[in-house]
């Protein structure tokens, strides 16, 4: 079973090869690739034999394996999955307790150096990392063994990628990412609470295809996926310039399909592909279904000030600050006028008086 | 710092010191002009007209035909470059939903590119506005280092907000942090230096007018 190429595991889960095809032009032009390379990454994908792949599960809710794994219809995306082999997966494996420890030991072992490294959630470390242990061993440790024999690691998931919800303030496990704790291996950054399944299966395809890192920006997204913002491709977009809002989430605008600026999207400071891939196999996406966007494959977008505040607005109440400062500034000003007063008056009474008479003198 | 991270400083706490100092500020210099009062006037007044005040507020708010002869175009590029500074402020989405969040209060938005287009021409007028301080002689030799700053900090949030808004150069994040943190700038030198006028203007112009027309020279 080792030796079956990613086709020959497609083909016996009855994938035609057309099937394939299709999904690996759909996955070429995802990946902002010329059409021409198709049939490559086609070749290549197709003679891709079982990778080691060991996922790590930390801090983390489920969701972004329940956003890969609960297709409604068991997509490409989701048997391309079951292909790379996951070794070792809290979630999806079969074996629990010390014999799944075991099973990524042996794994680890067998193809040190090579395999893909996939984490989800975040890493705590206060006090000593207490807050999340598996078979008594620590994320910390885990992610700092494991990654020591990887190729590469894919942190899916803003909580892994960025610290996520428990990265949040005021963060009481002290939860940090992924690219915090290791910092010599290559490390792609696949946001979204959860991404895009379509996303996750593209950098590893891509990854597979080419066995590179694809271009990633600053803060370590492959650009192909979040190179542009959800506003510049939102189809609400025209609305926007034209001024025309929604007020609330069931006015006329709102379904006549006005931008949701002033009911909080986040749209504008978002980079993900949700507007251009969408969700559920291309039926839609939030900012379709009248959400606006909440950010959610930024850092930090947990305490971005609400979902529902829009984005000019400040992330914390002004007003007691304020009050406080007009008030001190009263005082000061009070104050400085009472001293200026005082001089004044301190000048008239030293003020003399000279007479005719003195001047004669 | 990421760039979110640099929006998100500037969106909580940033603003927060910049409108702490604004505050402070502003209501201690006000305070402190207003008390200093003035000394009774003991004469009789010599034209007891008591909307001079008030008309001296329009009159010298309308340039005077000599002064458009000798210096037209600080007129117009003067004017231009203030009320576009208020239309942008005040009719642009995204402006008024934080004045919104502030106070409570809102109003229609004008359509975005209308905005777009008066913050061209603005930026024209204030670069015009410098340019002709710059080559004037008098101007130049009037001119200190407060006048530049206060030049500097107004332009700054209008270009920043329109690179924003047409993604140049810099990624759309980092420009909005960018265009909010120069509108903190604006805000923090605004009560030390003549930014103040915005405040003092029209109290200064109607004193004017007022005792004037004690002295006989009623507008
Ligand atoms: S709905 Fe959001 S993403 Fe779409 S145009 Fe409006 S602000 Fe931009
Ligand atoms: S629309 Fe925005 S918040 Fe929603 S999934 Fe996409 S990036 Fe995340």
């Amino acid at each position: 079973m080792a030796d079956e190429t990613m086709l020959d595991i497609l083909k016996r889960r009855g994938v035609s090869r057309r099937g394939f095809l299709k999904f690996c032009a759909a996955t070429t032009s995802l990946l902002a690739l010329p059409p021409s390379m198709a049939a490559a990454v086609a070749e290549s994908l197709g003679r891709v034999r079982r990778p080691a792949v060991i996922w790590l599960s930390f801090q983390e809710c489920t969701g972004c394996t329940e956003s890969l794994t609960r297709a409604h219809s068991p997509s490409i995306e989701s048997l391309i999955f079951d292909a790379i082999s996951l070794d070792y997966h809290h979630t999806l494996q079969a074996a629990s307790g010390h014999a799944a420890e075991e099973a990524r030991e042996h794994s680890m072992k067998a193809d040190w150096g090579n395999y893909l490294l996939i984490v989800d959630g975040s890493i705590p470390l206060k006090d000593g990392g207490v807050y999340s242990t598996i078979a008594g061993i620590s994320n910390l440790a885990m992610l700092q063994e494991a990654a020591a024999g990887a190729a590469a690691i894919v942190a899916i998931g803003t909580c892994a990628a960025y610290g996520g919800l428990p990265h949040a303030q005021p963060n009481p496990t002290g939860a940090v990412a992924v690219s915090d704790i290791v910092k010599d291996k290559p490390i792609i950054n696949v946001p979204g609470c959860p991404p895009v399944p379509a996303v996750m299966v593209g950098v590893l395809a891509h990854y597979l295809t080419f066995g590179t890192l694809p271009d990633l920006d600053d803060l370590g997204r492959p650009r192909a996926f979040y190179g542009e913002s959800i506003h510049d491709r939102c189809y609400r977009r025209p609305f926007y310039d034209q001024g025309k809002f929604a007020k609330t989430f069931d006015d006329a605008g709102a379904r006549d399909g006005w931008c949701l600026f002033e009911l909080g999207c986040k749209g504008p400071t978002t980079h993900n592909a949700c507007a251009t891939t969408k969700w559920n196999g291309g039926t839609s996406w939030p900012v379709q279904s009248g959400h606006g966007c909440i950010g959610c494959s930024e850092p930090d977008f947990w305490d971005a000030g609400g979902f529902y505040k829009a984005l000019s607005t400040p992330v914390n109440s002004v007003s007691g600050a304020a009050t406080a400062a007009v008030a001190a500034g009263a005082a000061a000003g009070i104050a400085i006028g009472l001293a200026n007063r005082q001089r004044k008056a301190r000048a008239r009474a030293g003020h003399q008086t000279v007479t005719i008479a003195d001047l004669e003198k | 710092m990421s760039a979110m991270e640099l929006l998100l400083w500037a969106r909580g706490p940033g603003l927060v010191i910049a409108a702490v100092i604004f505050l402070f500020g502003m209501t201690l210099r006000l305070i402190e002009v207003y008390s200093l009062g003035r000394k009774r006037d003991l004469a009789v007044p010599r034209s007891p007209t008591p909307g001079s005040g008030w008309r001296t507020i329009v009159t010298r708010s309308l340039p005077h035909a000599d002064t458009w002869r000798r210096s037209g175009l600080t007129i117009v590029a003067g004017f231009v470059f203030h009320i576009g500074l208020f239309v942008v402020l005040l009719f642009l989405l995204p402006h008024i939903e934080l004045i919104r969040s502030l106070t409570g209060l809102s109003w229609p938005a004008l359509p975005t590119p209308l905005v777009d287009l008066v913050t061209v021409i603005t930026l024209i007028a204030l670069i015009v506005a410098l340019v002709h301080r710059l080559m004037d002689p008098v101007k130049r030799f009037l001119s200190g280092f407060g006048d530049y700053l206060a030049w500097t900090v107004t332009f700054l949030p209008l270009l920043t907000g329109y690179m924003a808004y047409h993604h140049l150069l810099l990624d759309y994040t980092l420009l909005l942090a960018l265009h909010i943190l120069s509108v903190e700038l604006l805000l923090v030198v605004f009560p030390f230096t003549k930014l103040t006028h915005t405040f003092t203007l029209f109290i200064a112009r109607w004193y004017n007018g007022d005792i004037a027309a004690r002295k006989g020279v009623a507008s």
